[in-house]
């Protein structure tokens, strides 16, 4: 059961994150559909930060497993932004080029490097099995991850700066009406590259997390497994509001937590399903959830539309 | 002479090529500099034979061999670039074409190595399948207001389970990939029609080739030339306006989803059925012709007959990777360079712009230039 909650969390965790960066990007009017390539991208970043980092502190270990993660993140999504916000590029063809870019990239970057220290090794597989400890707190048996308290901080950050400050409400107002935002003097341009770029440094967070969750080395050929997308049903089950994603992130975080850990209860293996009905499971949810909510969803007004300064 | 250059130019049919070839010029260019990065001893002769391919071989018997095995899998793909163009023109974005695409040979394979039906009924199945998958994105779609593209991942990750779990009843005991149809069920194989010969007995030649074809024609003609094309794309481009004339816009979309669908099953039918490639059942990831559809159709400039070159050049460069030198690089730059070209297609609508730019620019310019002359004439 402990076990349950742990995954629930820690999924739960990564889907906060992810969901919060879809929030931020198309709060500000871009629909960023490249996450799923964001997440892969900050998971390679940290996952190659962790394995150069033997034999040091676990602090230094987790701040810059971190700090690297955002910062691929940040800088991959900064392909979206200048080309939908500056180039008026079709969202979600440039969405769908980053899913697909991020995944190779990682695979071609990752083997490049395993081929080059090892020319037999052929895999996309990068091992971090002790740097993956310093995320661990064991308190009481349930094995307390560092990251779970940052999403737990950026959520609480994320409402404040969305409700409670000048820049989230410049940032809606571009996702609404952006002609209306800048006839009163806001830059949309730049509030739209700053929503992305959020968005980037959050995807990034999400990945790193998602592949310390469960393993202790991350085969890059496989990505993240449509997390990405999950993460924007999340985002439109929770009607673009932090709060509501934090509770939506909970109930996909359970259904996700079985596919992981259902072997471990008797009553699940007695039903005798194969597995793979528990690794559907999040997908047959986020769909039928998102064919009951969506009717009445509350998306930003101006989201997909790309902003031309001086059209009406 | 100078004229029939400007019009040239403006023509839109002209830009979408000059623009695929920048794309493509530019995506081999960066990927070329990727593989200097990672090893840059061989990065001129690896390059090189990615984009040979099969001219790799200096023997043209074997050389047409391999030419006939990237024609078979360009037959599936050219299928669903299709599939995400017809839906694209109607204004949807069918990401679940990688999905249908699954749903499609899961079918077929399962009717052949099961059932042991005729190839022809596979066939049907196939496409079937895949249009039911369609039709639950646009169901969903145009009543219950799901983004086709997020109902499109989820249905792509559902049908992968859903098809491994179905093919292990007919995988080989020993190995994680299905049995061979040719060896349980020779009638489910896809007949050649002769066409073989033509490519040094390459047994997996087949009428899928020549269909795939005959299939982009009829939807160029569809789209184009039809009322019922017509209505699709109108619905594309206003969804408020085509239901004010009295068109059926639910139906447009479900009906668009459901062909798109269609198609993208039948290219799974296309391939599978030659016997080429056995499905694993281990697969942890929805087959990647659906995605490079996506590539090949705005390489394509959207249209029918220009996707029909662009899935030839896509396939071309991803078998191509096959030849890489495998102790310095990895056969994923073919997809890096494809992904990279799926991004700059990002920019097509921006050089258009620019295209437009130069003609305008080069329009005034000559327009000036004969006032001059018309002023200096008239002064003499």
């Amino acid at each position: 059961m402990s076990l349950l909650i742990q995954y629930t969390i820690l999924y739960a965790s990564v889907l906060i994150l992810v969901a919060l960066g879809g929030c931020f990007s198309e709060h500000s009017g871009v629909i960023n559909l490249g996450l799923e390539g964001i997440m892969v991208m900050g998971a390679l970043g940290g996952a190659l930060t962790m394995k150069y980092l033997i034999g040091y502190p676990p602090v230094v270990i987790v701040i810059l497993t971190i700090l690297a993660a955002a910062v691929t993140g940040l800088v991959f999504s900064a392909l979206l932004a200048v080309a939908c916000i500056n180039f008026k590029a079709d969202q979600t063809i440039v969405g769908t080029a980053l899913n697909m870019l991020g995944l190779a990239a990682a695979t071609v970057i990752v083997k490049a490097i395993n081929i080059a220290e090892n020319p037999d090794n052929v895999s996309s597989t990068v091992q971090y099995i002790a740097q993956k400890k310093a995320f661990l707190v064991n308190i009481g048996g349930f094995d307390f991850n560092w990251m779970m308290l940052v999403a737990l901080v950026i959520l609480i950050a994320a409402y404040i700066v969305l409700y409670k400050t000048k820049f989230g409400l410049r940032l809606m107002a571009c996702g609404e009406h952006p002609q209306a935002a800048d006839s009163v003097g806001i830059n949309v341009y730049k509030m739209r590259w700053s929503g992305v770029l959020i968005s980037g440094v959050l995807g990034g967070l999400g990945g790193i997390m998602y592949i310390i969750a469960g393993a202790s080395e991350w085969q890059f050929e496989a990505g993240v497994a449509g997390f990405g997308f999950l993460a924007l049903a999340v985002m439109i089950f929770g009607q673009w509001k932090p709060h509501r994603i934090a509770l939506a992130a909970l109930l996909f975080g359970l259904f996700r937590a079985l596919a992981s850990v259902y072997s471990g209860f008797d009553f699940l293996l007695s039903l005798q399903l194969s597995g793979s009905i528990y690794k559907m499971m999040p997908y047959i949810i986020s769909l039928i959830v998102l064919a009951l909510t969506s009717k009445r969803s509350r998306a930003p007004k101006a989201e997909g539309i790309p902003y031309e300064k001086g059209q009406r | 002479m100078n004229k029939e250059k400007r019009s040239l130019l403006k023509n839109d049919g002209v830009q979408s090529f000059i623009a695929s070839i920048i794309c493509i010029l530019l995506g081999l260019l960066l990927g070329y500099v990727v593989l200097l990065f990672i090893n840059p001893a061989g990065a001129g002769e690896a390059i090189t034979s990615l984009v040979k391919n099969f001219f790799n071989y200096p023997n043209t018997t074997i050389a047409l061999k391999y030419f006939g095995s990237t024609l078979v899998k360009t037959a599936p793909l050219l299928m669903c670039s299709l599939s995400i163009l017809f839906a694209y023109k109607v204004g949807l974005f069918n990401i679940g074409a990688a999905g249908q695409y699954a749903f499609g040979a899961g079918i077929a394979i399962y009717a052949a190595l099961a059932w042991q039906l005729p190839w022809w009924v596979c066939l049907l199945l196939a496409m079937a399948a895949g249009a039911v998958l369609g039709t639950i994105s646009g169901i969903l779609k145009s009543y219950c207001n799901v983004n086709e593209v997020i109902s499109g991942i989820m249905l792509n990750w559902i049908t992968l389970y859903a098809m491994n779990d179905l093919l292990t009843n007919v995988k080989e005991s020993a190995s994680p990939y299905t049995m061979h149809i040719e060896s349980v069920s020779p009638q489910s194989i896809m007949p050649t029609l002769g066409l073989d010969t033509l490519f040094s007995n390459n047994q997996y030649v087949t009428i899928s080739i020549p269909i795939s074809i005959i299939i982009a024609i009829i939807v160029y003609i569809v789209m184009e030339k039809t009322k019922f094309g017509y209505e699709l794309k109108a619905t594309g481009f206003n969804k408020n306006a085509a239901k004010y004339c009295g068109m059926a816009e639910k139906r447009n979309t479900i009906l668009t989803l459901l062909i798109g669908g269609g198609l993208a099953g039948l290219g799974a039918g296309l391939f599978y059925l030659t016997g080429f490639e056995q499905w694993s059942c281990g697969q942890s990831a929805v087959p990647a012709m659906g995605f490079n559809g996506i590539a090949a159709a705005f390489l394509g400039g959207l249209n029918p007959i220009g996707s029909i070159f662009s899935s030839y050049f896509i396939q071309h460069i991803t078998v191509g990777g096959a030849y890489l030198d495998k102790s310095m690089y990895c056969t994923q730059i073919s997809d890096l360079i494809s992904s990279i070209i799926i991004y700059l297609c990002g920019f097509v609508l921006f050089m258009k712009f620019v295209m437009n730019n130069i003609a305008a620019k080069r329009e005034e310019k000559a327009k000036a230039a004969a006032k001059a002359a018309e002023q200096e004439g008239g002064n003499e």
